[in-house]
């Protein structure tokens, strides 16, 4: 073991990249209390790592996983009807290659990065105990990713419109696909359940809470005193209650006080608007933020081209003010990913609901670790995802560098 | 049995819905009182009035010779051609979603049966999964048909929430479970001793209440959440806990050794569970409350699921044949098919087959009988005659 630990000279700076011998030497035992903090670290994480090994492989019986996973997903979607699910997941996956690939279409095809996670997902393909349909469908969507993220980046841009006008048609197309209806056979929306209520909730609630909070915003800075009014009190009023609360109202409440003859609203729908209103107000903030850091100069040069006041805020206000807040606006929409683990206090069967409808069956009672584990890795798994894409838009559009 | 103990009745906060509802009833029928005559709604709106009259629409108990025509909750039951019954989804052997996506259990049958009842198929039933906060207000709004949620049957949950409890399916009671190897047989050795309980509920009152009674001095030692509170129990934290019986023996079967814990013969408070509907109906609680009797008086009679169509064939006991619908008019009266306890028994089966399979020996539960055997074995169970 040779060390470098030549004199100083004038020499150009040497190579920071170290050997992982020297890093370790360098930043984990340099003094006596980082080499003890360093032991008693290790040893700890150590043991956890080694306790929690030795459950999941000996103590652990993850049946209840295996054998449930469809209901984990897609819940109590009728069986039959399972190809709708498959379709609108191709959609999904297509329109996102096609957009990833326009997104990075100047960077090199082929990043070790790319490579290890398609890698990775066929891995898990191939792992996870599917049918061997199932498993098939998933690897077809796979290369159905890869093939789209490679036309994405050949599309010339002018088919950047078509893109986002794809993206809007999906929405209806999606929704038949789950409801049915027109042809298609009906499905109760007290039957969407599991991840799928999940994700659906939470791509609802960003897809309406994120419009209506920038119009808040917009409502607070306004000069009309009624707008202004009642965007600061809807905020202030929202961000003054729990979730829980607002649920309670929107769910229990809702209904004592409408009259019998209206019927009832579908209780996902008032669980829904419940979500939205209450990360409305919180994304309101956070985009006044963004809105307040626009130096005045912007709006008074805007106004001296003579931008009427809708230029003005779609032009140059809004994409200043969001670019800015990009950071904290991810983090309202990955806490309110993770909201949606309320509507299960409600008897919406969402991903939490689904595992507790699981555990109650007496031949898997008592394996909530399991259940809760897997439940956790998947939220996980996409709030990740959600950051993740959320450093890569900001890079993009050099959030730190202007 | 997490969510059961939580979903006590709370007197105050119901009471102020309560106001609130009758406050928005009474306009509501102010508003409404030109049309009322031909509105089918308002006449389930008014439901004090429907109740304090039962002659005006309650078909006679008596074998009448004219099928009586459905009305109010039974009609629209028709007419949507589906029962909405509200359970919890998350007891086990009560009613949970199985690996086939099917809800099961032992609430989740009775909604079954009652299905079977009105449209002679088991299928046609839409749970609705409901929180504590929402089960009796779902069942007033007209939300749901039936409430089927392991719910304990109270004078408060009658008189000032508002729900018509059927006959009583499950006899429960609060109980105590130690190590056996502690020695502890009575209460009163619990003296000075930690108790572990969940909170949120009348369990934790019960508990004070019983040690109250006796004079005795505890520690209790409280958790929101039933598995911390068994987990806490398993890790020697406590020396007894305390959750409904048939909690205790699910929860039993989920500790390492389940053999080295026993449940003491005390019984702390009474939870007669039953299902119910919204009160002023009378004709679709008689669908209800006589769907339950046909589970307990098939035991009774020895009727299964398995040799109902033989006994059907060959029995010449009067009681039996009106009970089946090959005579008299049972069934009509209750504006029903006169078959209905046919086709109940040999789709849903008995009680016993019902208890068997969802909470007793049939089941990973194993669940004792109990209480919960017919009257003519020493239990509680016993069914008003058919006739």
């Amino acid at each position: 073991m040779s060390l470098d630990l030549a004199p100083i000279t004038d020499s150009p700076p040497v190579s920071t990249s170290l050997t992982p011998w020297n890093w370790a030497r360098k930043r984990l035992f340099n003094t006596w209390y980082n080499i003890i903090l360093t032991i008693a670290a290790l040893l700890a994480i150590g043991l956890g790592l080694k306790g929690f090994l030795v459950w999941a492989t000996t103590q652990a019986q993850w049946a209840v996983v295996s054998n449930n996973l469809k209901l984990f997903v897609a819940g109590r979607f009728p069986d039959p009807l399972l190809w709708r699910l498959w379709i609108i997941l191709g959609v999904i996956i297509g329109l996102s290659g096609l957009t990833w690939g326009k997104l990075q279409a100047k960077e090199r095809l082929w990043t070790r990065d790319r490579l290890l996670i398609a890698a990775g997902i066929a891995v898990a393909i191939g792992l996870i105990p599917i049918s061997f349909a199932s498993r098939l469908i998933s690897g077809g969507l796979l290369l159905l990713l890869l093939v789209a993220f490679w036309l994405g980046r050949l599309l010339p841009s002018r088919f950047n419109r078509w893109l986002a006008v794809a993206w809007a048609l999906s929405f209806p197309l999606v929704f038949w696909l789950l409801r049915g209806g027109f042809g298609l056979q009906e499905v109760q929306t007290t039957d969407w359940s599991g991840l799928l209520l999940t994700l659906l909730g939470a791509v609802i609630g960003i897809a309406f809470a994120f419009p209506l909070g920038v119009l808040l915003a917009l409502g607070r800075q306004s000069t009309l005193p009624i707008v202004r009014l009642f965007s600061t009190l809807f905020i202030e009023v929202m961000r003054g209650l729990p979730l829980i609360g607002v649920l309670f109202i929107g769910l229990v409440m809702l209904p004592l006080l409408l009259p019998p003859e209206w019927g009832q609203p579908d209780q996902l729908l008032r669980g829904l608007v419940g979500l939205i209103l209450f990360s409305a107000a919180y994304i309101a903030e956070v985009v006044r933020g963004g809105l307040q850091s626009v130096p005045r100069g912007q709006l008074e040069a805007a106004r001296a081209l003579g931008l009427n006041p809708l230029l003005v805020i779609g032009l140059i206000l809004l994409p200043q003010a969001l670019r800015t807040v990009i950071p904290a606006l991810v983090g309202e929409f990955v806490s309110l990913f993770k909201e949606t683990t309320l509507l299960s206090v409600f008897g919406l069967i969402e991903l939490l609901g689904i595992s507790a409808s699981i555990l109650a069956n007496p031949d898997y009672v008592g394996r909530y670790v399991e259940v809760y584990l897997f439940a956790g890795g998947l939220y996980w798994i996409f709030c990740y995802v959600m950051s993740i894409a959320s450093q890569r838009l900001e890079n993009s559009l050099g959030v730190d560098q202007r | 049995m997490n969510s059961r103990p939580s979903l006590r009745f709370k007197p105050q906060s119901t009471n102020v819905l309560r106001n609130w509802l009758s406050i928005s009833t009474i306009a509501l029928l102010t508003a409404l009182a030109g049309c009322a005559a031909s509105n089918n709604q308002s006449q389930t709106a008014s439901s004090p009035a429907a109740s304090a009259s039962p002659a005006a629409s309650s078909p006679a108990a008596s074998a009448s010779p004219v099928q009586v025509e459905p009305t109010g909750l039974l009609a629209q039951v028709l007419s949507r051609s589906k029962i909405i019954c509200g359970t919890s989804g998350k007891v086990p052997g009560f009613s949970f979603v199985n690996t086939q996506g099917e809800y099961s259990g032992f609430d989740v049958d009775i909604c079954r049966a009652v299905a079977v009842a009105v449209f002679n198929d088991p299928s046609k039933v839409e749970f609705r999964q409901l929180s504590a906060a929402q089960r009796f207000t779902s069942s007033q709004t007209g939300s749901i048909d039936i409430i089927s949620q392991t719910a304990t049957v109270t004078i408060s949950r009658e008189s000032t929430v508002g729900v018509a409890f059927g006959p009583v399916i499950l006899y429960d009671g609060q109980g105590l479970m130690v190590k056996k190897n502690s020695g502890i047989t009575k209460i009163e050795q619990l003296a000075g001793k930690s108790v572990c309980v969940q909170t949120g509920s009348t369990t934790i009152l019960n508990l004070t209440d019983q040690f109250r009674k006796r004079g005795i001095a505890y520690k209790p030692v409280s958790f929101d959440d039933n598995n911390a509170t068994f987990a806490a129990y398993q890790q020697g934290r406590c020396e007894a806990v305390t959750a409904d019986r048939s909690g205790l023996v699910s929860n039993r079967s989920k500790l390492p050794n389940p053999d080295e814990h026993t449940i003491l013969d005390i019984v702390l408070s009474k939870e007669p569970l039953a299902p119910g509907v919204k009160q002023g109906d009378p004709q679709w609680a008689n669908v209800l409350n006589w769907v339950v009797y046909v589970l307990i008086q098939a035991d009774e009679f020895g009727i299964t699921s398995k040799n109902v169509d033989q006994i059907a064939q060959s029995t010449k006991d009067p009681d039996i044949r009106r009970f089946l619908g090959l005579e008299g008019d049972l069934g009509k009266g209750l504006a029903l098919k006169n078959d209905y306890a046919l086709q109940v028994i040999k789709q849903i089966g008995n009680y016993s087959e019902v208890y068997d399979r969802n909470l007793g020996k049939d089941s990973p539960l194993k669940l004792e009988r109990g209480p919960n055997k017919l009257w003519t074995d020493g239990g509680l169970l016993y069914s008003p005659p058919f006739r």
